[in-house]
């Protein structure tokens, strides 16, 4: 493999810097590096991350294959400046056994945009009722860390208690989907002033917040991890926050969209705005920026969950939940937490590679910018701005809430293990 | 007066008047020994029913036909909605027929809005009741029924219900109508009380445009009518309320509740009623009740809601009072 001299990014947002790219490695960083024999790629101003890591995202395959696919969903990751992806179980079927889980992996593998880690249920057919095989899934070629029912809640707390214990023989962790079903029951959108006068289902906060106390309190009984995803509220928020005073092992993940669209716009009953959990209040987004900031919140996980056309173009009770998010999040998180003064850039490389990275174990993932590391990279044009044109994405759907809206920042390149798989904006 | 009415709550105070005072000479219509106006002739109006409902679809029905619209009735029931056509679908076969308005009824809070909003079809939108959101035409009957009682229905032309005190019982949370309700009300000058269970009243009511109380007996006494709300026996698998006995103890209209109310005062009931739990049949046959009215009242406030839509910019009546010597 050529050599590739990325000349004055600024790396992490530091000062600029030359990175050498040599095979599958960072061979040199520093300033003035030769480009002799390599492809140069100028980023002057440009800012140069660990290639991110999406710990949760729905890539349809197998079943819903007219949503999204394993080469479609990844090309989506690595135009959105993606190395790893974690594929959630809830597909059909579902991934609750090795051989699904060994299926995505080897897509992910023959399609080469970017790492797919499948994420194998938590029980067979995400019932909630009886627990997949874990273990199984685990030795697979996948080898498979993290294990969600991720669209539903497992909220059976002995199987929940079960499956935090059961994961601790190989080091898993469990990601919990926090929605207490009888609560939710005919949900439409977040409880509140809105869905009080829209006459929609409400989603009330407590659903969230009641899962995630009982969770917390099982890993520390059980002394297993648990991860929390898509916090959606600021009860959420200090939960997590308390359980992590108390020494409790939990991670938690925020979406993009969370940190930056409100219930307000249901107002509009556009489907694009229904996703679960749903859009909160503009506290809960301030709450959830700051958590984000300080470290109660981990991670930032995009939630990418295509859908074709059809089952949002009709009215909202009939839509399905979710929207696209991986060629948008970098965007949104630079506008909301980068922007506003909360987060810098080695900030926004921590929460979207580097644990990530860690709580799914994605080795050669999230790893610094420094001689000796896999070239997984993201270079970014920070300074970019521009308006959002679903039309352009490499992802196969197009449910995104942020058509026609201006957002900053462009992923301009990526490169997985020192292969590029965008350059200039384009997929290879 | 917009393209469509969705909401309760986009009707401004002229609006609202401007339909009651048309509905007011709808009325007279309904005297003639010829109950025929020849003011929507030639227009097509269908009537999207994606839900069950006699009452509704007969009154715009009947108003329609008053008018001397072409109706088509559309009932999703044995239709190409039960074998999955989409919404969207539907309305624009429809369109392409040429219909002019398209008066919805669905199960689902805000398909009138997507209908209105989403550039599927170019027909005007009348909203006939969708999910828990919105009834606006049953919202304005009510207040029509409220003028033509509490006012006078020749004193009350130009008039709204300024000071008026509206109590509203039973199931807010559930209640497409009181939303509509509590929006117009409020908007014609009304001072409205929501009483209910607890349970029963959406989270997120503090900032509706009224008053809210656990406490019927308290409030009837300062109430100008009194309009109970359907309960639904469904929800009572929900643990809404204990027991229809406790609910009816509490929140039901009997005869000695209704002689707390002033003289004056009128009970009201978008129906169907349910008899025994939430009123009793002394109070549902009293003079005082209006339900009745109501229905007949929803015939004009509809005959009028359309020709207003349908871009009526002539008076809808021409010498009304002359024509009835």
């Amino acid at each position: 493999m050529s050599k590739t001299l990325i000349r004055g990014a600024k790396v992490l947002g530091g000062e600029p810097q030359d990175v050498l790219i040599d095979g599958g490695t960072i061979a040199e960083v520093g300033g003035g590096l030769s480009a002799e024999g390599a492809e140069v790629v100028e980023a002057d101003g440009k800012v140069l991350l660990p290639g991110l890591v999406d710990l949760h995202t729905h890539l349809r395959e197998p079943g819903r294959e007219d949503s999204e696919t394993v080469l479609t969903g990844t090309r989506a990751a690595a135009s959105g400046g993606f190395t790893t992806v974690f594929a959630m179980a809830n597909t059909f079927p579902v991934a609750d056994t090795a051989g699904v889980v060994e299926q995505v992996w080897r897509l992910g593998k023959e399609h080469g945009y970017c790492d797919v880690q499948p994420i194998g249920a938590v029980t067979v057919g995400l019932d909630g009722r009886k627990l997949a095989e874990l273990g199984a899934m685990h030795e697979s070629a996948a080898g498979v860390t993290v294990f969600s029912d991720d669209g539903k809640c497992v909220h059976d707390a002995v199987i929940m208690r079960r499956a935090l214990e059961y994961v601790k023989a190989f080091g898993g962790v469990v990601a919990q989907h926090a929605q207490e079903p009888r609560l939710t029951e005919g949900a439409e959108m977040n409880e509140g002033i809105v869905s009080a006068e829209l006459g929609l289902g409400g989603w009330p906060a407590v659903a969230e917040e009641s899962i995630i106390a009982r969770d917390v309190l099982l890993a520390d009984h059980v002394g297993s991890r648990v991860h929390i995803c898509h916090l959606s509220t600021a009860g959420s928020v200090e939960i997590v926050r308390w359980a992590k005073s108390r020494g409790i092992a939990v991670t938690a993940e925020v979406t993009p969209h969370h940190l930056l669209l409100t219930d307000e716009l249901v107002r509009t009953y556009n489907p694009v705005y229904k996703v679960n959990p749903p859009l909160r209040t503009e506290r809960d987004v301030m709450a959830l920026r700051e958590a984000l900031a300080d470290g109660t919140i981990d991670i930032v996980a995009t939630d990418h969950a295509p859908h074709p056309h059809e089952d949002k173009d009709c009215e909202w009770a009939a839509a399905a939940m979710g929207m696209v998010g991986l060629e948008t999040a970098l965007s949104v998180v630079q506008e909301t937490m980068v922007d506003t003064g909360l987060l810098d850039w080695a900030g926004v490389a921590d929460r979207m590679s580097v644990k990530p990275a860690q709580i799914g174990q994605a080795r050669g993932h999230g790893r610094p910018v420094s001689a000796g590391e896999p070239a997984n990279l993201t270079l970014v044009d920070t300074a970019y701005r521009g308006l959002v044109e679903p039309a352009g994405f490499a992802s196969r759907s197009r449910n995104t809430p942020y058509e026609g809206r201006e957002l900053p920042g462009r992923v301009t390149h990526t490169w997985l293990r020192g292969k590029a798989t965008l350059v200039d904006g384009k997929l290879t | 007066m917009q393209r469509h009415l969705i909401s309760a709550a986009d009707l401004t105070r002229d609006d609202a008047v401007l339909i009651l005072d048309t509905a007011e000479e709808m009325a007279r219509v309904a005297d003639r020994p010829i109950k025929k106006l020849p003011t929507l002739r030639g227009r097509t109006i269908v009537n999207l029913f994606f839900e069950d409902s006699t009452r509704t679809r007969i009154s715009f029905e009947a108003a329609e036909k008053r008018l001397s619209a072409d109706v088509i009735n559309f009932t999703a029931k044995g239709s190409s909605v039960s074998k999955g056509e989409s919404l969207k679908d539907t309305a624009q076969t429809l369109e392409a027929m040429g219909v002019d308005a398209v008066v919805i009824r669905h199960g689902a809070s805000g398909a009138p809005y997507r209908l209105a909003n989403s550039g599927w079809i170019d027909a005007a939108v009348v909203n006939a009741g969708d999910g828990t959101h919105q009834h606006p035409t049953q919202a304005l009957l009510d207040a029509f029924t409220m003028r033509r009682r509490l006012v006078g229905p020749d004193a009350g032309l130009g008039q709204d219900l300024e000071g008026k005190r509206i109590t509203l019982v039973g199931d807010v949370l559930h209640s497409r109508v009181a939303r509509s309700n509590v929006d117009l009300l409020h908007t014609l000058g009304a001072e409205v009380t929501l009483v209910a269970p607890p349970t029963l009243l959406p989270v997120g009511i503090e900032t509706w445009p009224c008053e809210v109380s656990y406490d019927l007996d308290s409030t009837l006494p300062k109430s100008d009518a009194v309009m109970m709300l359907r309960v639904q026996r469904e929800r009572m698998n929900a643990a809404f309320f204990p027991t229809e006995r406790e609910y009816s103890r509490r929140y039901g209209l009997d005869g000695d509740r209704m002689a707390r109310m002033p003289g004056h005062a009128i009970v009201m009931h978008p129906g169907p009623m349910v008899r025994g739990m939430e009123i009793t049949a002394e109070v549902a046959d009293s003079d005082r009740c209006t339900v009745v009215e109501q229905v007949a009242n929803g015939v004009s406030i509809r005959m009028a809601v359309l020709y207003l839509l349908l871009g009526g910019n002539e008076p809808a009546v021409t010498h009304p009072r002359t024509e009835e010597k």
